[in-house]
């Protein structure tokens, strides 16, 4: 390199470039990560599979695919948007990746725009994936996509903030190791796959309350059973967005 | 080198402290700006603190701090398009590879340096496919300096930057350093090694106990305070009186046995000239002259009493 190549000429690029950019780069480091793909794709891909060809749980009258894939689709969700963010951001934090970045032209605000872009752009690749199988399966959707939309984002905004949460407070390992277990837990006793009519009543209602639950009650009601706006629902997800983001912004460290 | 009329950096009773561990305590610093700056100091010296207030990750409790003028914390946005940062490690993305990362932090920058151009320079063509984690420590750490520069800043921050090369890697490192100030980048690289701030820097800042314990540039700090010695033999019974009327003040001559002597003082050119001649006039022939100056290492350990590296 010549002499002058180094002469200073600093300047943050502008700001939709720079987000287009960060979106791109957590976009293509979720997508290369096999533990991630796992969570994202492959779980939720062999669960729909699975529970629609096999009978292992009973999940009431009608297809079982039918109640399996606004469930699956809920667990996609939350696979992006809590356990694959909370521990990827989580290991970022560990590697000084977020502190590295807070001194480059890129504004904190714009880094988590584009996190969230990019948990978008995964979840509009589950979603196309995980659809195109479910009819393959004889899925027969019902109701309002637009009901559907505002389900998802409100979903996704609830759990990224409560995956923020997680990463922002605890060690890498514990995020690791807690948001797996959640995952594993909610899918379980979330209504994701098994219907919370299987529990008993009084722990019925208290399941009902978690975010995973009230995104796939929301996703059921309206793709199984042809209803307007599950309103019950999307409160209650209103309400973890808000708790939910309002501690990820109070706790979160970026060291 | 110090023509600039603006610092590069300035900081005035700099307190920075961690619960009741005070890190930097009441720290005054000026750092010339198109220079080459290496802050000097043990472990816990305060030397990382002091750099990442610059850096705006730190508010100071008290005192303060600019950066090419500004203040790193409310004038973040200004000041971060126009410095670099090489964090002492870390802050790669485990899962990217080197010539990807590099191309991101390009793209967040204006006028970004070519950067084939420089993983070339870096010797970091070799790196293909691998991803950061998988990468040797050498490649990460010019990985991390090729981040630091590629934004084309005004001002670059290295934290211990050759920690972990091997000799090439660190001589390749210092050339790059040598580079950035002839085209006018202002460079403050903290450092364990002396070598490294003598060979490199017009100024060193030696800090102990989150102060400035001294500063100056390498020759004028090995030159100050430390004394220096030279010795000969020659004929035993030499009239010392005489030689030290013709030395400045303040430099001491002894026979320490017979026919070794040993003068100690400002040893520089023009002394060594005078006790030659002086021995020409009295018809001595000193033989096994040497002369020992005092390195960066022995004026660290004068002034604070530690090791470099402990």
């Amino acid at each position: 390199m010549s002499a002058g190549t180094y002469t200073p000429r600093p300047g943050a690029a502008p700001l939709p470039r720079m987000i287009a950019a960060q979106t791109a780069l957590e976009t293509r480091m979720l997508l290369r990560n096999g533990e991630q793909l796992l969570l994202t794709v492959v779980i939720p891909t062999l669960l729909l599979v699975l529970f629609s060809s096999v009978d292992i749980v009973d999940t009431g009258a009608g297809e079982a695919v039918d109640f399996l894939a606004p469930g699956v689709l809920a667990l996609a969700v939350m696979s992006t948007a809590f356990t694959g963010q909370a521990i990827a951001t989580g290991f970022e934090r560990r590697y000084g990746v977020l502190k590295r970045l807070g001194a480059s032209p890129l504004p904190r605000w714009a880094l988590m725009t584009a996190k969230t872009l990019s948990v978008l752009v995964t979840e509009v690749l589950q979603v196309v994936l995980l659809t195109v199988i479910a009819f393959a399966l004889g899925w027969s959707p019902h109701g309002n996509p637009l009901s559907v939309l505002l389900l998802l984002v409100l979903g996704t905004a609830a759990f990224s903030g409560l995956g923020l949460l997680m990463a922002g407070t605890l060690k890498a390992e514990a995020t690791l190791a807690a948001a797996n277990l959640v995952f594993l837990l909610l899918l379980v006793g979330g209504g994701v796959i098994v219907p919370l009519e299987k529990f008993p009543d009084a722990v019925q209602s208290v399941l009902g309350l978690l975010p995973v639950a009230a995104l796939s009650d929301g996703l059921r009601d309206v793709l199984q059973h042809g209803a307007g706006m599950p309103w019950g629902d999307l409160g209650i997800l209103a309400v973890w967005t808000v708790l939910g983001l309002g501690a990820a912004a109070r706790f979160f460290r970026w060291e | 080198m110090n023509s600039e009329p603006r610092p590069a950096v300035r900081i005035s009773g700099l307190v920075k402290r961690y619960g009741d561990k005070t890190a930097v305590d009441g720290l005054d610093l000026e750092i010339p700006a198109g220079a080459v700056t290496a802050v000097l100091g043990p472990n816990g010296a305060g030397k990382t603190t002091t750099i990442e207030t610059c850096e705006g990750y730190r508010r100071p409790d008290r005192g303060t701090v600019r950066v090419l003028g500004l203040d790193p914390v409310a004038d973040a946005a200004r000041l971060r398009p126009r410095i670099g940062v090489m964090l002492q490690s870390g802050g790669i993305y485990s899962g990217a590879r080197a010539d990807e990362m590099l191309r991101h932090m390009a793209k967040l920058h204006a006028h970004p340096l070519d950067v084939g151009a420089l993983i070339e320079r870096l010797g970091l063509g070799s790196c293909g496919r691998t991803t950061y984690r998988r990468l040797s420590g050498g490649q990460q750490q010019r990985l991390a300096l090729a981040m630091a520069v590629v934004g084309r800043p005004e001002l670059v921050f290295l934290d211990e930057p050759t920690a972990g090369l091997d000799p090439q890697a660190r001589r390749s490192t210092w050339d790059l350093v040598r580079e950035l100030r002839a085209d006018g980048v202002s460079t403050v690289l903290t450092t364990h090694f002396m070598d490294e701030a003598e060979e490199l820097a017009d100024e060193v800042a030696v800090i102990d106990a989150g102060r400035i314990v001294a500063q100056g540039s390498p020759e004028a700090l090995c030159r100050g305070g430390a004394e220096n010695t030279l010795r000969f033999t020659g004929r035993p019974g030499l009239d010392l009186g005489s030689l030290l009327k013709a030395l400045p003040d303040g430099t001491e001559a002894a026979e320490l046995s017979t026919g070794a002597y040993r003068i100690t003082g400002g040893i520089d050119p023009q002394l060594l000239a005078t006790v030659t001649s002086w021995c020409a006039q009295h018809g001595v022939m000193p033989s096994g002259i040497s002369v020992e100056r005092h390195t960066l290492e022995d004026v660290f350990l004068e002034l604070t009493g530690k090791e470099l590296r402990a």
